[in-house]
């Protein structure tokens, strides 16, 4: 059984901050097929096309039949441990740092043998259930978890190191005056954040839900503007060290494409809160984040971008907004990269229109702010990397693997 | 003026015996600005940012990129700023006669029916009862409306209500007299308009931008320290940007006041 975490004491000022290392990192090409899944929170294993055997680990021709047809295809997550290993003085420093370890292997039902990281609840010789997890160096890893929940199993030492969640960390919510953000604030507050930090414009504006916002325990309210340089180096200056996950909830839609409005005025505003915003938070937020990577269990963990499902495909009749969005999507896989070497993650959730003011006019299906809340509080959870919520969102997904040149002209229809 | 006069004018401002009041605002990106509904083209807020700071990018010295709109921190409006200024000859802050940014004022002390009401309005009699005590506003006179808005914090200073912003401005037969009977160069405020929070009620709505820039006059707002000026007497220097067929302009406005 897991003893829970305890609330993480004050750090001592004498000891040096401990830096993050990375578990090994090299992976064929094809193995990104694991990567691929693990991001979304899918188990998948290669299967032949010719013999149907599963196979594992990643290959270029089935070990069975050698036939090239190796595909990766959902597979069943069930499997019984076989046999365990504590690792006690690994070579690797990574690991090193963090041993005992324990590792085993699971007897998939559907065939293969895997090795797999243990959830410390896993028993020899009983069922376990298999996921594929981002390790913190980016790399997909298989992790197995008892068959059954178990008392305070998201506390598990190993599992927490695969995931980004919110219990005692502290968190900076960049824009508390929309729903999507109030929501997340109620959200990360029930999922055990210790403090959530709500970053609020132009306080002479009042805003609905303002008091409700600022009569919540544990939340501080603080001055923060993500279009201003300034405002965003003076919030960092003052808590950037406490800042363990940061979710950007900054909100800027405004309809319309290109050739129906009149200069670009409102073109500016949407790559100033979207893209700029986002280039700021990232300088002023991202060095101390990738620096405190392994600062204990209120390490910098995660870093929650909220994009439009449009970011993938430009929906023209918002379609200066989805170009911005793009933008923010694209700069989001250079942060991913540039906060790598911390092991922090970059989460991406992807929403269709939300049930917000500048979607009034579009008909449903449209995804409650409550919704998009929950998802990161699951991805954060779960440690997914690219969340897709909503029916919408799922929908531009789906079709975007079977034909994006078909998206394109759909939703330009 | 002769040389003489006008060297014992510089020589009073560098004694002291001319004191100069700044009714400036620091332009910062925090300062309010004027709101409108979101549908409507928005004034870019300021902002600061350094291009070097004796760093990388510039070892030595230390400089910024500025962006704003025309129309805020304390700011100058120009009659082109208003449709009924629109058609007007030098009409913008490129082309306004240099004469008129430096001008004498009358200051109105409307702080204490401010304090009352932030939808506090002037009125013809509040002018005329000025003018009994003062004398009549002379012609080419900034009139400036002091209700000492200027000392509130910012939430309060903008009083934005479900219903929009309350804060104290002219009324609509007040402006039209100003321009029209006493001939004003220009009102000023401390408000972040000319025109009281709720003046899109008035009739005609925003009745100072109406009658001020119909007129070819000007408009002065979010000024402060006007409590330090004498009733009559102060002299204003309020020079906009020289912006090509600007509207208005963010500037430094200051003013001259006898020591004694």
């Amino acid at each position: 059984m897991i003893e829970p975490i305890a609330r993480p004491l004050r750090k001592n000022p004498l000891k040096r901050t401990r830096l993050p290392t990375l578990p090994p990192r090299a992976r064929s090409r094809t193995a990104h097929g694991f990567t691929a899944a693990a991001a979304e929170g899918r188990f998948v294993l290669q299967r032949c096309g010719a013999c149907s055997e599963f196979s594992y680990p990643a290959r270029d021709a089935c070990p069975v039949c050698l036939s090239a047809e190796l595909s990766f295809v959902d597979a069943p997550r069930r499997g019984t441990l076989l046999s365990e290993t504590t690792v006690r003085l690994p070579a690797d420093v990574h690991f090193r740092e963090r041993a005992p370890w324990r590792i085993g292997l699971v007897g998939m039902e559907c065939g293969p043998t895997m090795v797999a990281h243990l959830h410390a609840d896993c028993e020899e010789g009983l069922p376990v259930l298999m996921s594929l997890q981002i390790d913190n160096s980016g790399q997909a890893v298989a992790f197995a978890h008892p068959e059954h929940e178990t008392p305070n199993m998201a506390d598990e030492r190993q599992w927490r190191e695969m995931t980004a969640d919110p219990k005692f960390r502290r968190i900076l919510v960049t824009n508390g005056r929309s729903a999507v953000g109030q929501e997340a604030v109620a959200a990360l507050k029930a999922a055990g954040a210790t403090t959530v930090f709500v970053g609020m414009a132009d306080p002479w504006k009042p805003f609905p839900g303002e008091d409700a916002l600022r009569a919540l325990q544990g939340v501080q309210i603080v001055p923060l503007d993500i279009a201003d340089e300034k405002s965003v180096s003076d919030l960092a200056a003052d808590i950037g060290g406490k800042v363990d996950i940061l979710l950007n909830t900054t909100e800027h839609v405004r309809p319309g494409g290109l050739l129906n409005r009149r200069g670009a005025n409102v073109m500016r505003e949407e790559i100033d809160q979207a893209y700029l915003g986002f280039v700021h938070l990232a300088q002023a937020f991202g060095p101390v984040m990738r620096m405190r990577g392994a600062d204990g269990v209120n390490s910098a963990v995660a870093w929650v971008n909220i994009l439009s499902v449009y970011s993938l495909a430009n929906w023209p009749a918002f379609g200066a907004y989805s170009a911005s969005q793009a933008a923010c999507l694209s700069l989001s896989h250079c942060l991913r990269a540039e906060l790598r070497p911390g092991g922090i993650k970059v989460i991406n959730l992807f929403a269709g229109p939300i049930d917000t003011e500048w979607f009034q006019t579009v008909p449903p299906p449209k995804v409650a702010p409550r919704a998009v809340a929950n998802a990161i509080v699951s991805a954060l959870k779960s440690g997914r990397e690219d969340v897709f919520v909503g029916d919408v969102a799922e929908d531009v997904r789906q079709r975007l693997v079977d034909n994006p040149k078909a998206v394109e002209r759909e939703l330009g229809d | 003026m002769d040389t003489k006069s006008l060297l014992e004018f510089a020589e009073a401002v560098a004694s002291g015996a001319v004191r100069v009041v700044d009714l400036t605002f620091t332009l910062s990106p925090d300062f309010p600005v004027i709101v409108l509904p979101p549908e409507f083209g928005q004034a870019a807020p300021v902002r600061i940012q350094r291009i070097s700071h004796y760093d990388e990018a510039g070892p030595a010295w230390y400089w910024n990129n500025l962006t704003f709109g025309e129309h805020t921190g304390t700011h100058f409006d120009a009659p082109i700023h208003w449709f009924t200024g629109k058609d007007l000859p030098n009409n913008s802050v490129d082309t306004l006669p240099v004469r008129d940014m430096i001008a004498p004022a009358c200051v109105l002390d409307c702080s204490a029916q401010a304090a009352q009401d932030p939808d506090f309005l002037l009125t013809i009699p509040i002018v005329e009862a000025w003018e009994k005590q003062h004398g009549r506003i002379p012609e080419r006179r900034w009139v400036l409306l002091r209700t000492d808005w200027s000392k509130k914090g910012w939430h309060d200073y903008a009083n934005l209500k479900d219903d929009g912003a309350h804060t104290p401005g002219p009324d609509a037969a007040v402006m039209r007299w100003l321009v029209e009977e006493r001939g004003v160069l220009g009102f000023g405020t401390e408000t972040i308009g000319t025109d009281a929070g709720q003046a899109g009620h008035l009739n005609p709505p925003y009745p100072a931008h109406h009658f001020l820039h119909g007129g070819g006059r000007y408009g002065l707002q979010c000024l402060r320290n006007l409590d330090q000026l004498p009733a009559t007497g102060a002299v204003i220097f309020a020079a906009p940007l020289k912006i090509q067929n600007g509207s208005g302009s963010p500037l430094r406005v200051l003013a001259l006041v006898p020591a004694r």
